[in-house]
């Protein structure tokens, strides 16, 4: 095992996907060199490093690129299994488990939370933001599922890869409701997700990593007014 | 005491699905005994509701009456509770680096192929024409991917191969829909697949290619898709 070695993650600042790797980099104890990219004008390294999507984040240990944010949180997990808590736990039904609630987050509520600002009707819109927190409806009883009663988070006491996943969602949540008035995650709706959002941004790593709520709200609706711009093909 | 005549691993699966299949290959390549069961997906059975409620989805795996859903998560599971059942699918724990690799085109397949596929046989006219396109692209990367090696992980069968080899059954029914040729463009992929087909738990999975042909023919007239 590298006793630390060289670490590089390529990244962009809104991206709730790099703040996943942030977040389990931070939870691990790990330093890293952070690379903001500017994704209107990608540099040489993050292509030749992501030649498959071009997209961020990219986590470069000792030269060697890991890509897809999942992945990515996987593998600081088990590069660095001494550092830190594990992220993923040992038993195979609870990875089981920990892996069917993370492919339901990323298919049900990521995918169509993510059409949120480039649909371009209202009604698309109502439609995307309806499927989004049906899954957080879903999750609901994920999280009462996987933590087994034993804490508020789905690793149960302690942080697990569910809420790696999801905790880099955080900022998105709140800036959602914000810009669209649609609260994906409602206390009165998912009370345990309700408790586990304000567990989480207690952490001393969501504390250091998570993003400035306002600062998304502004690029996103400048995003958003780019997408309408667009020409219909686009 | 009444002995539990439960079989200790259960698998309710369809046919013809390669999702299913993945799981059946993995169970075959660690000598794990199990009970298939085919599912009705018309008249889904309570046991598949009860023990998949998110989805209401095959396959699903049940071990001592425990259910593991998502198929990639099934072969992951399977690989981890039979650790000493020869051969790793996934790298082992000392190489990590090897396991990213493994996940990340597992996952590419996952969000790609079956999308494209569906495209494929449901849309007709332009939207159809892109599918193919997109395939082709898919298959290409993936081509590229492979390069020189006998396998996606290298020398030996894994993850990746399993998460891939259900879907080389559908090759010719891209040809027929899409008017191209697999081994055309990506040769290596076809010899891959020749390979994978020459191990007894890949080729007891795969549902013959005809056979594949006939049910998309099937899922075409039932969708209204003009032929």
């Amino acid at each position: 095992m590298t006793e630390g070695g060289e670490l590089k993650l390529l990244g962009m600042w809104a991206s709730p996907f790099v703040t996943r790797a942030k977040l389990a980099l931070q939870i691990k104890g790990l330093s890293y060199e952070y690379v903001e990219e500017d994704l209107g004008s990608k540099s040489e390294l993050l292509l030749s490093s992501n030649p498959v999507h071009k997209a961020v984040p990219v986590l470069i240990h000792d030269g060697k690129p890991v890509c897809e944010s999942s992945v990515v949180v996987q593998y600081i997990d088990e590069a660095f299994a001494g550092a830190g808590p594990s992220l993923l736990p040992a038993d195979p039904y609870e990875r089981a488990v920990a892996r069917f609630w993370a492919a339901y987050l990323e298919d049900k509520l990521v995918t169509p939370w993510r059409q949120v600002l480039r649909v371009k009707t209202d009604e698309e819109r109502a439609e995307v933001m309806r499927q989004t927190i049906a899954a957080a409806d879903v999750l609901e009883g994920g999280l009462k599922e996987s933590s087994g009663g034993m804490g508020p988070f789905f690793g149960g006491e302690s942080v697990g890869y569910v809420d790696v996943l999801l905790g880099g969602m955080i900022s998105w949540v709140k800036a959602t409701e914000v810009f669209s008035g649609a609260k994906i995650i409602d206390a009165a709706k998912t009370p345990l997700l309700a408790a586990w959002m304000e567990r989480f941004c207690e952490l001393d790593a969501a504390r250091a990593v998570l993003q400035d709520v306002g600062a998304l709200v502004e690029y996103a609706r400048a995003l958003q007014a780019r997408f309408a711009a667009a020409a219909p093909n686009n | 005491m009444a002995a539990d005549l439960r079989p200790e691993v259960v698998l309710l699966d369809f046919w013809v699905s390669p999702f299913g299949q993945r799981c059946r290959i993995a169970l075959a390549e660690k000598g794990v005994p199990y009970e298939y069961r085919e599912e009705d997906l018309l008249n889904k059975g309570d046991l598949l509701l009860r023990s998949n409620p998110v989805h209401k989805k095959i396959p699903v795996l049940l071990h001592a009456g425990r259910p593991v859903c998502e198929s990639l998560a099934i072969v992951q599971y399977v690989d981890e509770a039979w650790p000493d059942a020869a051969p790793p699918l996934l790298p082992r724990d000392d190489d990590p680096y090897a396991r990213a690799q493994a996940r990340f085109w597992a996952d590419y397949i996952d969000k790609k192929i079956y999308d494209c596929q569906t495209r494929l046989w449901k849309l007709k006219g332009d939207a159809q024409e892109q599918a193919k396109k997109d395939l082709i692209e898919v298959l290409e990367t993936l081509e590229a991917e492979l390069a020189g090696k006998p396998y996606f992980g290298g020398d030996n069968f894994g993850f990746v191969d399993v998460a891939l080899v259900p879907f080389t059954s559908w090759f010719p029914t891209y040809e027929k829909l899409g008017g191209f040729s697999v081994e055309k463009c990506c040769p290596k992929i076809v010899a891959w697949a020749k390979l994978c087909r020459e191990r007894e738990s890949v080729a007891m999975a795969l549902t013959d290619p005809d056979k594949v042909y006939e049910f998309v023919q099937f899922l075409q007239s039932k969708f209204g898709v003009k032929q």
